[in-house]
């Protein structure tokens, strides 16, 4: 019984990661690809360690931990991120701009 | 209780909760051990952990902690179901813009709670903090809104549990 919940918990992180996958796919421009990257993925990886929870109930201590770890650091790296592409100059996606884009910084590219 | 003290007990119950995690174990000998080594690392340690004196520490912050935990899960699970029927649709619906919030929180422990829970909710993302404006960039912007209706959508309820545990 045990197992069979946490094999259902292992399945619901599963999909969230893939659906993150799909999502990085299919999003226009960095910064939605970095929402759709941690949000998707940190609770797929909550999924996860929950399941093994069910799994293997005597790990619970250090599933807990590794959890608290995850949900402190993945924020603050996708922000840290998302702060450099910022500083970076990136700018972000419009539906209307998606017409006049031109192929820009062409000295980057030759060095 | 004294403001200096704050960061030597925090940083002494963060280890020695770690320590008891990690190890799994009550034996004498585990905890003795973790003892030496949490009070070692905190002696060291607390002197460098500004950031720590943002923490309230009283009887009611432990209930305003599990409130925080459990309204923050509530709220990403429904991040997760609000994205994936975005990634999922055929003409995605999302109208990025970066808007500006104003927080109310004073410590910078409590402006990174705030950022990372603004993070992992709804359709937003933290890009910056400079004082006490954040920059988020927003999925779904709607037209023509105002800083102060912004700030409380995005915010919403997280302030509110926040500053029962952080200044």
């Amino acid at each position: 019984m045990m197992s069979l919940i946490g094999s259902i918990f292992l399945l619901i992180g599963a999909i969230f990661i893939l659906l993150g996958a799909v999502g990085l796919l299919r999003m226009p421009d960095v910064y939605n690809r970095i929402q759709v990257g941690t949000k998707a993925v940190t609770l797929g990886t909550i999924g996860v360690v929950v399941g093994i929870i069910f799994i293997h109930p005597q790990w619970w201590s250090k599933l807990l931990v590794i959890l608290g770890f995850v949900l402190l650091t993945s924020p603050v790296s996708s922000s840290a991120i998302s702060r450099a592409f910022y500083r970076s100059g990136t700018k972000v996606w419009h539906k209307k701009r998606l017409a006049k884009t031109k192929p820009e910084q062409k000295g980057r590219a030759k060095e | 209780m004294k403001k200096e003290s704050v960061p030597y007990i925090s940083v002494f119950l963060i280890c020695m909760v770690l320590w008891l995690m990690l190890t799994a174990t009550f034996a004498t000998d585990e905890l003795i051990s973790g003892f030496v080594i949490a009070v070692v690392v905190c002696v060291i340690t607390a002197p460098r952990m500004q950031i720590l004196n943002g923490l309230r520490l009283h009887l009611g912050a432990f209930p305003g902690v599990l409130a925080y935990l459990f309204y923050f899960l509530y709220a990403l699970l429904k991040a997760n179901l609000d994205l994936a029927k975005r990634v999922l649709s055929r003409n995605m619906h999302i109208h990025p813009q970066m808007v500006e919030i104003k927080t109310s929180m004073q410590s910078d422990l409590g402006k990174l709670f705030l950022a990372n829970s603004i993070t992992l909710t709804p359709g937003t993302l933290t890009v910056d903090v400079n004082d006490d404006k954040l920059l988020v960039h927003w999925i779904d912007c709607p037209e023509g809104a105002d800083m102060k209706k912004i700030t409380g959508e995005i915010i919403g309820q997280f302030e509110k549990y926040l500053k029962r545990f952080v200044k």
